[in-house]
Formats: C-alpha cells, sequence, structure tokens
C-alpha cells in the first residue's frame, strides 16, 4: 500500500494513497460532516458538506474551499478543516439545507440514530433562524418495508444512487424538478428491489424508515443488542438485533469487511418478526395440546430417552452446530441423522468436499465484487443468496473501473465511473431457469433445464481445458455459448463461477468446479450458495440422510425419535414423513415455530430463536461466525441445546463453550470453531461488553408495573456479554461488537470510526473465521447427464425456486415479508400452455403420475422456461410439489 | 497536710446526679441555642418545648446494640469511655457552688482539677487504641498531643489567680474576689484558660481529635449504644465542669448580690456555657499544624507573660 | 483575631431573628409554580394527549425511572401506548420536563406523594394525565411539526407552504 504524507490543520498524517480527502479524513478519525458521499456509493460532491480549506504550499495562508470528497489525497497537500472560512461555510450550508426540514424529530423514527441531527450539531448550527414557509411533500406508500416521509429529505440523492444505480432498482426516482425534487415511485406502491430496506440505513435523515421497527418502535439508545448472523440463508451476513421489553425490535446491518459490507438484504432486515410471532412454541406441549411445566418435560424426555430401543436424533440446517452436536453427543454418533433429504445432502456433501479439497479458492463476497467476469451456473443468487445478487451485480461495474483507472480517474469519482459502465461492462453470464433479478446488467443469459444448464458448464470447461470431459449432443447454438463463455472467462484477471443446490441438481456443482478448476491457471474462482444458515455445518458433521431414519424406524430398530429444529414435511414427501412420525415410538420436537411436524409431536419443547440462544453457523464460504443472545429467552423457552444437555446424564458439557469445544474436538474439519469469537471468560480490560448502550433508559421502571422492587438484571453465564449498560467500550473485538456507536456518532455511520481504512475491514479483524482455504488438487467430474428431452403428456416439476420473500421457513412468518410473498402459481412455457389451451392466470390441475398428489393452481406464462418444466411458484403450498416426480396437467376450474 | 471538709452523701450524690442531668439537658439546650442562632427552631417534637428529646435519645441509646468490633482490643475498648465519664465526673468534687454547698473541700483543689482533666486524655488514647481502626488512632494521637500541649498553658495561666488569692483552694478562690472578679487583672490569663479550656473538652472549633470531615468520628468512630453516650455526655461533662472552673476562678464563683449564692454560680455557669456552645455554633475550626502552633508560639508565650507579670505586680503592690 | 470576635458577634445577633422553619404539616409552605413535584402530562389546547412518545424524557432521566412505548393511531399520530413513572425511584430533578420537546411532561407543586405500599408509586398513564394544558397554554406540537395528523394534512402547519406538486412543469 503506498501512503502519502499530508497536512491537516497544521499536523502530520500519513494516509493511503489514491483515495480522497474526505475517506482519508474518516480513516483518521477526524470529524468532517458529510451527507451525499457513501463508501460503497463513492463521491459526487452534492452536498457541499465536507468542505475544507486547501492550501496551495506552505506559504499560502489564504487557501481556497474544496469539498473533500472530490479532492484526491496528492503528497504533502496542506489542508485546513478548522479553518474559519470552511466552518463558517458548512454551517451557513447546512443552515440551508435545514431551512425546510420539518420540526418533526420527536416523532420521527431516525430521530437519536439521524445522521441529519450528527451533522447539523457537528456544524454548530443549533438554532434555526429561517422564519419563512417551509416546502412541504405529499407522502407515498412504499409497501410493508419502509415508511416514506419526503418534507425530511434533504435531497442528497443517496437514495437513488444506492436504490437505481447500486442495487438495480427501477421504481425509485427522483421526481419533479429544480428546489422541487422529489425522491419516490412513479405511483404508490411497494418497492420491487430486494434491498430496499437498506434505503433506511443509507437515507441520512428520517425520509425512508424502517415500518416494521415503526410498529413496535424504540429508540436506538434503548434497544438492547448482541453481535448476531443473519439465519435467512447461507451468506451469513451480520446483523445487530434489537431487543426492548422483551421483544425484537429490528435487525440493521453489522459491518463485515469480508461478507454483508455495508448492506443487507430485506429478507435479513425484515425477516426477524418471527421471532415474535403470537404462533410462537412459548411450552412445553403433550401431544400438541396439553402444556406441561418445565422441569415435568424435562423429566418426560429423559424418560423416553431410556427406552429399550436406542433413540434416534434428526438434525437441522438451521440449528446451530452447538445444538447439531448436542443432538450427535445425545444420541450417539451412529443414531444421528443430518435431516436433509438425500438429493440436498449429496449437494452439499459435493460443495463440502470441494470447499476443503477442491484446489479453487471460494471468495468472500468483497471478493466476489471484485471478479470481471461471473458464469453463473443454476442459481438466481438475488433470490437464494441475496446479498450474493448485490456483490455480483458490482463484478459488472469492473470493466468501467478498470478503463477509469486507464484514464486517470479514481474509482470512487462515482459520476465518471457510472458514465464509463455504459460502454465498459465486465460479462455476467447467467444460466437459469427462470428469468433471474440479474439479467438486467447479464451479458447472456441461457433458460434451460437442470440438466441442460450443467452440460453447458461442462462444454465451457471442455473449452478452456481439453482435459475437461465434453458433453456429447451439444447443438451448435450451445457450442458457440459455450465458447463464447470460455473466451469472456480466459480474458478475465479474476473470473468467478456461482452455483449452488438452487436448482437442485447435482451435475450443475460439478460442472461449475470444472469450469473453475479449467480456470485455475487464470485464478478461476468458485462460490456456491447454500439453502440455509448451517447447511454446510451441518454436512460437516457426517449425519446420515433422512431416508436411513425413515429406514431405521421402518425396521423398528429405533425407539425414540429426537427432530431439532426441523420441519420433515419441507424434506421428505408427505407420505414418507406421516409413516415415519406414526412408526415411531415416541416423537420430540424442539423447535421455535409450530409447523406440521411438531404439531404431531408427543413431546414439543420451546427452543429459543437466534435472538435468545448463542450458536455457531457455517457460511456458505466454509466460515464459522456466533450469534450471541439479544435477551435471555422468556422462561421455560430455551435454547435447543440446553435441552439436549440438561437430557444427558454424564456429559462433561454444561455450558455453551464446553459444547463448542466438544465439537470442535470432535471433528477436525470444524477444528477452528472455537476462534469463531472469544469465549464465556473473554474480557476487555476485566469487563464483560454490555447489550446496552450508555443511555439505556427506563431501567427501574420498565418492570415496575409487575413489581416495584427491581430485579437483578439478568447474568449471561454463557457469553462475555452482558445484560447490562456497565462495561468495556472500547477495544471490543469485532465478534463481540453489538452496535457501531462513537460520541457524537449516532447513526449507521458511525462504523467509519471502526474499520482499519473506511470501507475496508474493522480495526483488529472481521469476526468469525474460514475453516477452509483452497488445498488439494481435485479431479474432474466425468459424469455429464443427458440432455432433458420433454416426455408428451408429462411435466417435470422443479424445486420451488426460494423466493426472497417466503422462500424460507423461518422469515415467511414475518408478516411484512409475509405480505411479499408471491402468490402460489405455477410457471409454463408457451407452448405447453398453448397444448394444454390455458392462459396466463387460469388454473392448472396438478396430479402426479402415482396419483399420490393433485392440486390445482393458478398458471403463469413464462416464455423463456424451457418445454416439459413445471415451475411452482409461491408458498407453502407448493412445497408438497417438489416431491411429485412428472405429473400430468389439465385445465381445471378455480377451487 | 490535707485540709478536706466532705460533704453529707445526699449532698454528693445530688451534685453528681444533677451534674449529669444538666449534662444530659445540655444536649437539648445546645440543639435549642445552635437552631436560635442558625434562625433555626430546633427540637421541638418531643414534650413540651422538645424537652423529652433527651430523653428520646436516652432512650434510643439504651436500645442500640451494644456491638464492639471484632477487631478490637476489648477490655480497653469497653474500659476507655468509662474512664473519660468517670474523670469528668470526679472533677466536680472541687466545684464550689456555694459556701456551703459542694462535695468536697481539698486545699489543692485546682490542681486537683488539672490533673484530672489531664487523665480524661487516656480515654481517647485508649479508645483510640482499641478500636484498632486508623481513624481512630489518627483521633487518639491527636487528642493526647492537643491535651498535653493545652495542659501547659491551662496550668500556667491559673497561676496569676492562685497568686492574687494566694491558694489553690477553689473556696479561698472564690472568697478572694470579694472584692472584684480576677477577670479584670488576669484577663490574659482568662483568655488563654478559655482557649485551652476549649482543647481540653475538644469542642469545636478545637474537635480535632474527632474531626468529622477528616477522620469519621475520631477516636470514637467504632462506638455506637451506651458506650459511644458515654463519650458524648463525658463531653458535655467537660463543658459543664470547664464553665464551673472559669466561673469559680474569674468570675468570683457564687459571689454577686440579691440572689442566692447557688443561683448566683448556676446563672454564670449557664452563660459561659452558652457561650461554648456559639463559639461552637460561629467559628470554623483551625487545621492541626495551625492549632499547635497557635498553642504553643502563642498561648504559651501569652501565658509566662501572665505571670511574670502578675507576679511583678503583686510582688510590688506587696512591697508598697 | 477581630474576625473571630466579630463573627462571634454576628452570630449573637441571630439570637433575636426570628426562625424561617415552615412549621410543616401543620402550616403548608408557599410553593411556586415552577416548584418541582409530582410529574404530570398534559394536553395541547385541542385537548389532546400531547405526549408523543419520543423517549427524550427517559433518556434525560438520571435515575430512568420513566419507560414508555410509542404507539400510532391511524392518521400517523404518535401517542404512548403506556407511561410510567416509578415515583420511588423519581428525585424530582426536572430534567423530563426540560427536555420534552412538547410541553406534555411538567412537574406540579404537589409533592405530598408518601405511600406505605411502595407499589403505589408507581405511576401509570391514567394516572399521569390531566385534562389541561399546565403551564403552557397555547403549544400544540403538531401545529408545527411537518408530520400530518387527522385534521392537519401536509402544507397546513404553521409557515407550511402547500404540497409540492410534482408534475408541475411550471418554473
Amino acid at each position: 500500500m503506498n501512503t502519502i504524507d499530508i497536512d491537516i490543520d497544521g499536523l502530520a498524517y500519513r494516509v493511503k494513497s489514491g483515495v480522497s480527502l474526505l475517506t482519508a479524513c474518516q480513516t483518521l478519525g477526524l470529524d468532517l460532516p458529510y451527507f451525499c458521499w457513501h463508501p460503497a456509493l463513492g463521491s459526487v460532491g452534492a452536498c457541499r458538506q465536507c468542505a475544507v480549506i486547501q492550501y496551495r504550499d506552505a506559504a499560502d495562508s489564504l487557501g481556497r474551499l474544496t469539498m473533500a470528497c472530490m479532492t484526491p489525497v496528492t503528497d504533502g497537500m496542506r489542508v485546513s478543516i478548522a479553518a474559519e472560512q470552511a466552518q463558517r461555510f458548512r454551517g451557513v450550508n447546512i443552515e440551508l439545507l435545514m431551512t425546510n426540514h420539518p420540526h418533526d424529530c420527536p416523532v420521527c423514527e431516525e430521530g437519536g440514530e439521524c445522521h441529519l441531527q450528527d451533522m447539523t450539531l457537528l456544524s454548530g448550527h443549533t438554532r434555526r433562524r429561517y422564519r419563512g414557509l417551509k416546502r412541504t411533500h405529499k407522502n407515498q406508500y412504499l409497501g410493508p418495508f419502509l415508511n416514506h416521509e419526503m418534507n425530511r429529505c434533504i435531497a442528497c440523492y443517496r437514495c437513488v444512487r444506492f436504490y437505481a444505480d447500486y442495487a438495480g432498482g427501477s421504481d425509485l426516482q427522483v421526481l419533479g424538478m429544480h428546489h422541487n425534487v422529489y425522491f419516490g415511485r412513479f405511483e404508490d406502491g411497494a418497492l420491487e428491489n430486494e434491498f430496499s430496506g437498506n434505503l433506511a440505513e443509507v437515507c441520512p435523515t428520517g425520509v425512508f424508515t424502517d415500518k416494521t421497527f415503526s410498529a413496535h418502535y424504540a429508540r436506538k439508545w434503548d434497544l438492547q443488542t448482541a453481535p448476531s448472523v443473519c439465519v435467512h440463508c447461507g451468506l451469513g451476513c451480520n446483523i445487530s438485533p434489537g431487543e426492548r421489553y422483551g421483544r425484537l425490535r429490528r435487525v440493521v446491518n453489522r459491518y463485515h469487511g469480508d461478507i454483508n459490507g455495508y448492506f443487507l438484504c430485506d429478507r435479513g432486515r425484515f425477516g426477524y418478526d418471527f421471532v415474535n410471532s403470537p404462533e410462537r412454541i412459548r411450552t412445553p406441549r403433550l401431544d400438541n395440546h396439553a402444556e406441561i411445566a418445565a422441569d415435568a418435560a424435562q423429566q418426560r424426555f429423559r424418560a423416553m430417552l431410556n427406552g429399550h430401543l436406542p433413540a434416534i436424533g434428526i438434525g437441522s440446517p438451521r440449528a446451530s452446530l452447538e445444538t447439531n452436536f448436542a443432538l450427535r453427543s445425545l444420541v450417539g454418533a451412529e443414531n444421528f441423522y443430518a435431516g436433509l433429504d438425500g438429493g440436498e445432502q449429496a449437494m452439499l456433501e459435493t460443495i463440502r468436499d470441494l470447499l476443503a479439497d477442491g484446489g479453487v479458492h471460494t471468495p468472500s463476497l468483497r471478493e466476489v465484487e471484485q471478479a470481471d467476469a461471473v458464469l453463473i451456473l443454476g442459481e438466481d443468487p438475488v433470490n437464494t443468496a441475496p446479498r450474493l445478487g448485490l456483490a455480483l451485480r458490482q463484478t459488472v461495474r469492473n470493466a468501467a473501473f478498470r478503463r477509469a483507472g486507464e484514464l486517470g480517474l479514481p474509482p470512487w469519482r462515482d459520476a465518471a465511473v457510472r458514465e464509463l459502465e455504459k460502454q465498459h461492462r465486465s460479462p455476467l453470464f447467467i444460466a437459469s431457469i427462470c428469468p433471474t433479478r440479474l439479467d438486467d446488467v447479464a451479458g447472456r443469459c441461457y433458460r434451460a433445464s437442470p440438466q441442460d444448464i450443467a452440460r453447458l458448464g461442462f462444454a465451457v470447461a471442455h473449452c478452456l481445458d481439453g482435459q475437461a470431459p465434453s458433453p456429447a449432443g451439444l447443438d451448435a447454438a450451445q457450442q458457440a455459448l459455450a465458447a463464447e463463455i470460455a473466451a469472456a472467462l480466459r480474458q478475465a484477471a479474476r473470473p468467478l463461477i456461482v452455483s449452488g443446490t438452487g436448482c437442485g441438481e447435482l451435475a450443475a456443482i460439478q460442472a461449475a468446479y470444472n469450469v473453475a478448476r479449467a480456470l485455475r491457471p487464470n485464478g478461476g474462482q468458485l462460490v456456491f450458495s447454500v439453502p440455509e444458515s448451517n447447511s454446510l455445518g451441518l454436512t460437516m458433521m457426517a449425519g446420515k440422510p433422512l431416508q436411513q431414519a425413515f429406514r431405521r424406524v421402518a425396521e423398528h430398530t429405533a425407539g425414540c425419535v429426537i427432530i431439532v429444529e426441523n420441519d420433515l414435511y419441507r424434506r421428505a414427501p408427505a407420505q414418507a414423513v406421516d409413516a415415519f412420525l406414526q412408526q415411531a415410538a415416541q416423537v420430540v420436537v424442539i423447535d421455535c415455530l409450530p409447523h406440521q411436524t411438531a404439531a404431531r409431536a408427543g413431546l414439543l419443547l420451546p427452543a429459543a430463536t437466534y435472538a435468545e440462544s448463542a450458536g455457531t453457523l457455517v457460511n456458505n464460504e466454509g466460515r464459522a461466525q456466533r450469534y450471541f443472545p439479544v435477551y435471555p429467552p422468556p422462561e421455560p423457552v430455551r435454547g435447543a441445546w440446553q435441552w439436549l444437555l440438561a437430557a444427558m446424564d454424564n456429559s462433561d458439557c454444561r455450558h455453551f463453550d464446553d459444547l463448542t469445544a466438544a465439537c470442535a474436538q470432535a471433528f477436525p474439519a470444524l477444528a477452528g470453531i472455537v476462534a469463531a469469537a472469544p469465549d464465556a471468560a473473554f474480557r476487555v480490560d476485566a469487563m464483560k461488553i454490555p447489550r446496552q448502550p450508555p443511555r439505556y433508559s427506563g431501567r427501574t421502571a420498565m418492570l415496575a408495573d409487575l413489581k416495584v422492587s427491581e430485579p437483578r438484571q439478568a447474568q449471561d453465564a454463557e457469553t462475555a456479554l452482558a445484560f447490562s449498560m456497565e462495561g468495556a467500550s472500547v477495544g471490543i473485538p469485532a465478534a463481540l461488537q453489538p452496535v457501531f456507536w462513537t460520541p457524537g456518532w449516532n447513526s449507521a455511520q458511525a462504523v467509519n470510526r471502526f474499520q482499519a481504512e473506511i470501507g475496508g475491514h474493522l480495526s483488529g479483524g472481521d469476526g468469525g473465521i474460514r475453516l477452509f482455504e483452497a488445498a488439494g488438487e481435485g479431479a474432474w467430474f466425468t459424469q455429464i447427464p443427458d440432455a432433458f428431452r420433454p416426455e408428451p403428456g408429462l411435466w417435470r416439476v422443479l424445486p420451488p425456486p426460494l423466493h426472497i420473500f417466503g422462500g424460507e421457513e423461518l422469515s415467511l412468518h414475518a408478516p411484512a415479508l409475509a405480505e411479499r410473498a408471491p402468490p402460489p402459481g405455477v410457471l409454463l412455457n408457451p407452448a405447453d400452455a398453448e397444448t394444454l389451451a390455458v392462459a396466463s392466470g387460469e388454473w392448472l390441475v396438478i396430479a402426479s403420475a402415482d396419483g399420490a398428489l393433485s392440486r390445482c393452481l393458478p398458471v403463469k406464462i413464462e416464455p423463456t422456461l424451457a418445454c416439459g418444466l413445471l415451475v411452482a411458484a409461491g408458498l407453502p403450498d407448493c412445497i408438497a410439489l417438489a416431491w411429485a416426480g412428472p405429473v400430468t396437467l389439465q385445465k381445471g376450474d378455480r377451487p | 497536710m490535707i485540709d478536706t471538709g466532705i460533704g453529707s452523701p445526699a449532698a454528693i450524690f445530688g451534685i453528681l446526679l444533677s451534674a449529669i442531668t444538666v449534662s444530659a439537658l445540655l444536649i437539648w439546650v445546645e440543639r435549642k441555642l445552635l437552631a436560635v442562632w442558625q434562625d433555626r427552631i430546633g427540637p421541638n417534637r418531643v414534650g413540651p418545648f422538645g424537652l423529652l428529646q433527651v430523653a428520646a435519645d436516652m432512650i434510643k441509646m439504651f436500645f442500640k446494640e451494644d456491638w464492639i468490633p471484632p477487631f478490637a482490643d476489648k477490655p480497653v475498648f469497653v474500659l476507655a469511655p468509662v474512664i473519660v465519664f468517670a474523670t469528668m465526673l470526679s472533677g466536680f468534687a472541687v466545684i464550689p457552688f456555694a459556701p456551703d454547698v459542694g462535695v468536697v473541700d481539698l486545699n489543692f483543689g485546682l490542681l486537683y482539677f488539672l490533673a484530672l482533666s489531664s487523665l480524661s486524655v487516656y480515654s481517647m488514647i485508649l479508645a483510640g487504641y482499641a478500636s484498632n481502626n486508623k481513624y481512630a488512632i489518627l483521633g487518639g494521637l491527636r487528642a493526647a498531643a492537643q491535651t498535653i500541649s493545652y495542659e501547659v498553658f491551662m496550668g500556667i495561666s491559673v497561676m496569676g489567680v492562685v497568686m492574687l488569692s494566694g491558694s489553690f483552694n477553689l473556696r479561698q478562690i472564690v472568697e478572694a474576689q470579694r472584692d472584684g472578679w480576677f477577670i479584670a487583672p488576669q484577663f490574659l490569663g482568662f483568655c488563654v484558660f478559655l482557649v485551652a479550656a476549649i482543647a481540653e473538652s475538644r469542642r469545636a472549633p478545637l474537635d480535632l481529635p474527632e474531626a468529622e470531615q477528616e477522620l469519621v468520628a475520631g477516636f470514637h468512630t467504632e462506638y455506637s449504644g451506651m458506650k459511644f453516650g458515654m463519650f458524648f455526655v463525658g463531653e458535655y461533662l467537660g463543658v459543664t465542669l470547664s464553665s464551673a472552673l472559669i466561673v469559680t476562678l474569674f468570675f468570683g464563683g457564687w459571689l454577686g448580690p440579691w440572689l442566692p449564692p447557688l443561683l448566683w454560680f448556676c446563672l454564670k455557669t449557664g452563660i459561659c456555657i452558652a457561650f461554648f456552645i456559639l463559639v461552637r455554633g460561629s467559628l470554623p475550626r483551625p487545621r492541626y499544624d495551625q492549632l499547635m502552633a497557635f498553642g504553643w508560639k502563642i498561648l504559651l508565650p501569652a501565658a509566662l507573660f501572665n505571670l511574670l507579670a502578675t507576679g511583678a505586680i503583686a510582688l510590688t503592690v506587696a512591697r508598697i | 483575631m477581630l474576625s473571630l470576635l466579630r463573627t462571634l458577634w454576628e452570630v449573637c445577633k441571630h439570637t433575636l431573628v426570628k426562625a424561617d422553619t415552615v412549621q410543616y404539616p401543620e402550616q403548608k409552605p408557599a410553593l411556586s409554580p415552577r416548584y418541582r413535584g409530582r410529574i404530570v402530562l398534559t394536553r395541547d389546547p385541542d385537548g389532546e394527549e400531547r405526549c408523543v412518545a419520543c423517549n427524550l424524557c427517559a433518556a434525560a432521566c438520571p435515575v430512568d425511572c420513566i419507560a414508555l412505548q410509542k404507539a400510532e393511531d391511524e392518521s400517523g399520530r404518535w401517542y404512548p401506548a403506556f407511561f410510567r413513572i416509578n415515583f420511588s425511584r423519581c428525585i424530582m430533578c426536572g430534567f423530563c420536563e426540560e427536555a420534552c420537546p412538547t410541553y406534555a411532561i411538567q412537574l406540579t407543586p404537589d409533592f405530598e406523594m408518601c405511600e406505605y405500599d411502595r407499589q403505589n408509586m408507581v405511576y401509570e398513564k391514567e394516572h399521569l394525565l390531566i385534562d389541561g394544558t399546565g403551564k403552557h397554554h397555547d403549544y400544540n406540537f403538531y401545529r408545527v411539526a411537518g408530520m400530518s395528523i387527522a385534521g392537519k394534512d401536509k402544507g397546513q402547519a404553521e409557515n407550511e407552504a402547500p404540497p409540492v406538486d410534482v408534475k408541475t412543469l411550471l418554473p
């Protein structure tokens, strides 16, 4: 890294060259206000807030006013932030911005974490002088996620720069003209983009605020937060969930330099409400109706385990490593089943093996963003791993960045680089079943069946490396496309292949690996998306597939069945699960939300959610990260691992850390998880880390209605965090940092003070630990599937795409997210539709060949869908279709 | 030869009892007077004019736990408050309340008083030592140094009176003042004696052994209940005793027209006590080094000068 | 030395000065309207609750004895769903009143609130809310703020221009 010396207010600083002066100042921790600049969005120089005085040389005493965000740092440059003219300029400027700002702070959700409040105070403008008329705007309805309050706008343009330029949304524009500009949609309606929630953090004031948070609002200083990891997909984005009065109030982004950076997807941000769901399982239940006390439930659980046949345990990809391991310890390794469908497990095991021994680097999302040619095989990342989709969207910009570099333009000159993007785009190829949300930036899209997608991948690999096996019988168009993709990938400096479990085709994963392997000399990288938060971690525990458990029970070689945080009806055909649960001697289910499996439990134990318990998750790139309880679970709810530990007679494990250590010891591949976060004995200057901010209010009144004598603060023996305001305030490692706040910086922008370098890694290193690095050699996969041939009269049902809203089990219980979930329906090719004489919106009777299943669903015509395929969309009714095999279709009537 | 005239047992008992009663009542008097000077009302809830406040305080004190800290030297800890109470009470033996009222008539009465008031310092030292507490021992040390120092000037300052009256017998000293109170010829001696008396009784502003702001409560930090009460009453006994002696030595004792001698004595003593309280209510406490410097650098020379001057004048007058 | 005597004299002069003591409870002290006693929640001149549940009083409270929860009515007006003051903790410092941007929370000259049962010191909104405007008669926060509520649409607050028509082409 090249460093240069600059002089700010007479003090010498050494900064990284190539950055803007504003970035340098923020890295140095100097208080220089800004609005329009954002580390991820670059500089446009619109708000005139970061004005400084720049001097020509040491002798110059006059200087000139310049915008720090638009000024590159140069060696020996001399500037002043504190100069009187610069301060006055900034003060007058913000006073002008404030002339139309309403007197809203007390009734504004942003109040207390408002960048505008911070900057106004920073610039010293504390008294309004303007007495004239204020401009007002009408608000719009923007869907269930965001509130709109346009009066508060200061026209910094950050929202549209994020929403349209960065996230690729097309329905939020700047409307109107001159000083009447309006940021909104052409008409009322939900914001369509999957990353709209970030507007609440991107907007420096309260124009866009979190609507779900507003429904049960608490000020930022009143939220008890703990460092956490999103459980709604396999990427492991870092989040800060906030609690007040025993309810989870909201989730905000927790910066992680390698994964989520500054942004979260809407599922991660708004899916949290399942924790507050009125349907939550809150008491132990017998046969799904009789509530019993926790102790009685515990005794009954023990009694069930003491049957003459061994108990079997079914783990879950959405449960933590600790929970799965506790189950495995309880029932024994030979009785532990992963709780995954065989096909999915095979895919995940392949991914696991490729990560460990494939010899191809798996990039973090930060590295993904730097790829300059991307091939997506069979995935729809915006739906299956949304934040990955956002990162992939940024990859097409890399050609423009390279061109800007050639022209001597710094990459943060946003407007200029965006202009270059019109001519210079890095190639992005998408091979998928249905249209994806990245098609608008893709160079070429290929729509085919999963088999054909895999075959294209194999063909690309063969084009890149003659040694790779070649699929037989490709047509000319496919050959040409494969050659084109191969050429683009070969030219790239950092080519990236994306695949995953999304299309349900193992061959697609294998093909993706072949391409990456062929690209190894060119620095090929390979990233897989996995469906659930701990899919990979569970796969590393060597559990057996679910079907074997079914066999055990059918053969009467198993007694009690313990199902932990898993709805088997999402994993296997309903008949098989019905039979399994029927035959099982006793069924114990430990989960947080009711589902079909829980409904059939003989003993149902209430499990804590991620917000109430600790756990370690392994994300799609093999990074182990730990989440911590935000608040103690309300009795008798307990972490699933606690129920399991308590059922063990002779275990050395009594605490969470023991469990983690035992798990790490049992599996060499998981040896690193102990270091994912500091253990419960960790202290900063002999102090625990407080979950509550220093200004946490109402402690002596919040429970006074129950009893005026205040109870002792809840104690946390399992982690290094405390349910208190007291404790360490600085020097907290990133894995334990609950929320970013620093005096004077109350908004999300406070993260500037916690980064080693703006937009880079957190000081002291990002949280979590990578369990894999590219090693081994790996062999070519040679089993190439045959091309898909539609059989007349029969359609193949493809697994329902994991839609960002509703595709995940837990988040569907969040009302706001459920509102955005797509309606149930099926997609059909126009030719097929013509054969069946159905039009879009009409209903179709779907029956499996064996007659076990029959559904009537509305149909939607999808022109790019391959013939002979039927894609089920919308949940939860469509899950059953996934197991149906070939189906017959018939026009039907609306039921 | 010791010339003693011991009073009747009833008189002795009456005098000692009233001394204790007066001392206890002083608690009320002091609070009332301080309130008057501070524009307050003072205790007025218990009994008429709050007079039963003393009784209330006594009851409270009696029923408090009689606590001896486990780290204390127990016998000494118990002994210490008894000493101050006993010595102060014994001091009243020589006070001539009226021509025919008194416990004992010693011809070395003044010396007896000086001796007893010196003895009381043992109480502070032992209390400080026995408490096994840093504040207490500091308080004890201060008490020792302060009492010993001021004892010197006190002794010297009254020698003028002894010269003028030619006797150590307090009754004869009173009789010697029929022609005029010794306050006039012995004004300097009176001043020195007054300051020394305040210091000896460890009253504010010279209450350095128990300076609350520095030493919690000095030598009696660890005391509570009746043992504390004995220190407390001991202090008021000291005030009463000092006042009585000041009246005897400088204000003509029981002498006075119209009224009965005993009343005169009580009246004068009362005014003197009130003055003690006024001083407490008005003056700030000096630093400890200031106290010692004032004693040795000002009071000692002043007392010596008084002694020499009185002697010279007495001799001169005698020669004429 | 003379200053000591002067002090004695000055103190002595107070012998005949009348005592300032007020014989409470037989004799009630005269308290100014600004006296900091029992806390109330007031209403605006239109008779609506003034409190907008902004939480600033709770944040300012040095003993953290105020707890409340924001709620919103159909028209977008914020109000506290519950508002609780634990008077057994309150130190009557008045910081809440100073922090309140809507003049909702006010301290009154009533300090006689002893209870035998400490639980009775916990006041909920229904105990706190009074029917008047308290010390500030004319202020109505929503007349000044930009949020629209029932009976006051955008552009109808004090010093507000009518809402902008974003579709106009006029300069």
